[in-house]
């Protein structure tokens, strides 16, 4: 009888110490066994481990946000929003350039980016086959990790100079620029959002004599969409803080700038660039509510992506 | 014959057919063959599905038997590599000539799948959404009703049309599937399995439903559970798999195809026999 208890190295129960036995006589459902403290132990150290690494991850981020609040707050005002910025070496003035340049030029690289990338990501999950769509997926990879500088270099090379002065630097060569930034983010996640949509609905919608299109348009879509939301939400995000593609394209401007074209034309990061590599104390100090102002702008757009998706999450999915 | 007449015949003798079909079947297969690829999933079957009644499809796993059903209205074709030999004539017409448009076969032949997959949208849009599809002209909000109310639903949920389609519970939403499908006016409707995710209750409310729709629609079902065919269904086909050795292939094939009481009374083939009897699979 004995036998058939002896389980998991604990050894035969009439083996047990009194200590390992309940009132009842029943054994102790504690860690026993051969190196049961050692096991312990090593459980407990991993766990105090990885959560020392975790907040050694942490606290980059941390000192990063501290310091653009402790540094910038004090420069945010009406007047930091909403007015054009004072020459380098002379208080006063603010960012309206650059956001106003950020908003327009962000805003048109998502039109350009979010239709194709979609369309990119449709045809990769539910039309490519074969060689075509492996080399999209390849070039998309490879598109992700270019450094953002060559993307504002062969912006500047392609538009700028290769249209002979036709287009000279403004809102549009930096939005391509941004587009292109964005373009590898929205694909690939859209990618791996539409692959979640279960091949279940995509038959329902067959079986009632959907064609493959109007399956696309009508179910498989408006079921990723939340999750669409969310990838285009951190392509824009991505794209809002990027500083070097603009560089050689919008090229920056402390006016004011709403034209599209030909007009060199202010982006947060190049103001706040700008600012920043000057020796002069009140352009530091813009440069410092400029990134808290930065900081502020992809915290919304973050905390909104997953807001989106979570929110349809709820709605449907239980 | 008056497809209408033969409905009529089938209710004054609800789901106990005692005599042969008759009129012109909705079905004819002949030497109906599919393939995966070069793997044979179900072989050489013929039989003459009736209108205006529940045909079963049973037998054991790997038999064929789904792959069967989803090559009536070619669902097939979104599976890479399947391929149908032989002929299957839905009213007299081959759905595998070359200018057939498979979405105009799946209108007329609606489907519900073993899971219940209701669109991530609201009760009301999923019903909706076939007669959109199709351009359907006249009043919606009537015809939502109208397919909820045959699919036994429109109590449960006529208060929260606006609701999305997963707030229903598991029988509710294979109901309101059921309602789906039933919205475009399909001629025949084919199951999948559409009780095996279901409780015992949800799976009588479906088995009455399946009861009332036969007077409009052909249905064909498949079915794990042999109760279940006896109970709905007018006709059975039991199907079997046979397993070659030499090449260690598994290929469906029909062995017998009878009204359903003779297939649970008298079977003809000492397999369908054994089968039923619980003998084997």
């Amino acid at each position: 009888m004995t036998q058939t208890l002896d389980r998991r190295g604990t050894g035969p129960l009439t083996s047990l110490t009194p200590e390992q036995l309940t009132a009842s006589g029943h054994p102790r459902l504690t860690v026993r066994g051969r190196g049961a403290a050692r096991r312990t132990l090593a459980d407990r150290t991993l766990k105090v481990l990885l959560m020392i690494v975790m907040v050694l991850a942490a606290i980059p981020l941390v000192l990063i946000v501290a310091q653009v609040a402790q540094r910038g707050l004090g420069v945010i005002s009406w007047e930091f929003l909403t007015e054009r910025e004072a020459p380098p070496a002379r208080e006063g003035g603010g960012y309206a350039a650059g956001f106003v340049g950020t908003g327009i030029m962000v805003l048109w690289a998502t039109a350009m980016a979010l239709p194709v990338g979609l369309a990119a990501a449709v045809y990769l999950v539910d039309y490519g086959r074969g060689l075509f769509a492996t080399v999209i997926r390849f070039f998309t990879d490879v598109m992700t990790g270019i450094p953002s500088v060559f993307v504002g270099l062969a912006v500047y090379a392609l538009l700028i100079v290769g249209s002979g002065g036709q287009i000279s630097f403004g809102a549009f060569p930096g939005a391509v620029a941004l587009a292109i930034v964005m373009l590898p983010i929205v694909v690939r996640s859209s990618e791996e959002v539409l692959k979640t949509v279960s091949d279940e609905l995509r038959r329902g919608a067959f079986a009632l004599g959907a064609r493959k299109w109007q399956t696309t348009m009508k179910v498989v879509l408006p079921a990723a969409g939340p999750g669409l939301a969310t990838g285009a939400m951190l392509a824009v995000a991505r794209a809002t803080g990027e500083t070097a593609p603009l560089i050689l394209t919008a090229f920056g401007n402390i006016n004011i700038i709403t034209d599209l074209f030909n007009v060199a034309i202010g982006a947060v990061p190049l103001q706040i660039y700008n600012g920043a590599r000057q020796p002069f104390a009140p352009g530091i100090e813009r440069a410092w509510g400029g990134a808290l102002a930065l900081l502020v702008i992809v915290l919304v757009l973050t905390v909104l992506a997953r807001w989106i998706g979570n929110r349809a999450l709820k709605a449907h999915r239980v | 014959m008056d497809p209408q007449a033969a409905g009529a015949v089938s209710v004054a003798a609800p789901n106990r057919p005692t005599r042969e079909p008759v009129g012109a079947p909705v079905f004819e297969l002949r030497d109906a063959t599919v393939r995966y690829g070069s793997f044979t999933a179900v072989k050489g079957v013929g039989m003459d599905i009736p209108r205006n009644e529940i045909t079963a499809l049973i037998g054991p796993s790997g038999c064929g038997k789904s792959t069967l059903l989803r090559s009536l209205n070619r669902m097939n074709d979104l599976i890479a590599g399947a391929s149908v030999d032989g002929k299957i004539m839905y009213n007299g017409e081959d759905i595998y000539a070359p200018d057939v448009d498979p979405v105009e076969v799946r209108r007329r032949i609606g489907m519900v799948f073993q899971k219940p997959n209701p669109f991530p949208k609201s009760i009301f849009d999923n019903v909706a959404f076939g007669p959109r599809l199709n351009g359907y002209k006249g009043d919606m909000g009537d015809l939502v009703e109208e397919s909820l109310r045959k699919a036994f639903l429109w109590d449960e949920v006529k208060d929260k049309l606006k609701e999305s389609g997963f707030s229903l519970s598991g029988g509710q939403q294979q109901r309101l599937c059921i309602a789906r499908a039933i919205a475009v006016d399909p001629d025949v409707i084919l199951m999948d399995e559409p009780c095996s995710a279901l409780d015992p209750i949800a799976t009588l409310k479906i088995e009455d439903l399946m009861r009332e729709m036969k007077d409009e629609y052909t249905i064909v079902i498949v079915t794990h559970n042999m109760q279940q065919a006896a109970r709905v269904s007018d006709m059975t086909a039991f199907l079997t798999v046979d397993i070659d050795d030499e090449v260690g292939e598994r290929t469906g094939a029909l062995v017998e195809f009878d009204t359903t009481a003779t297939i649970f009374a008298g079977a003809h083939d000492k397999r369908t026999e054994d089968y039923i009897s619980g003998r084997f699979g």
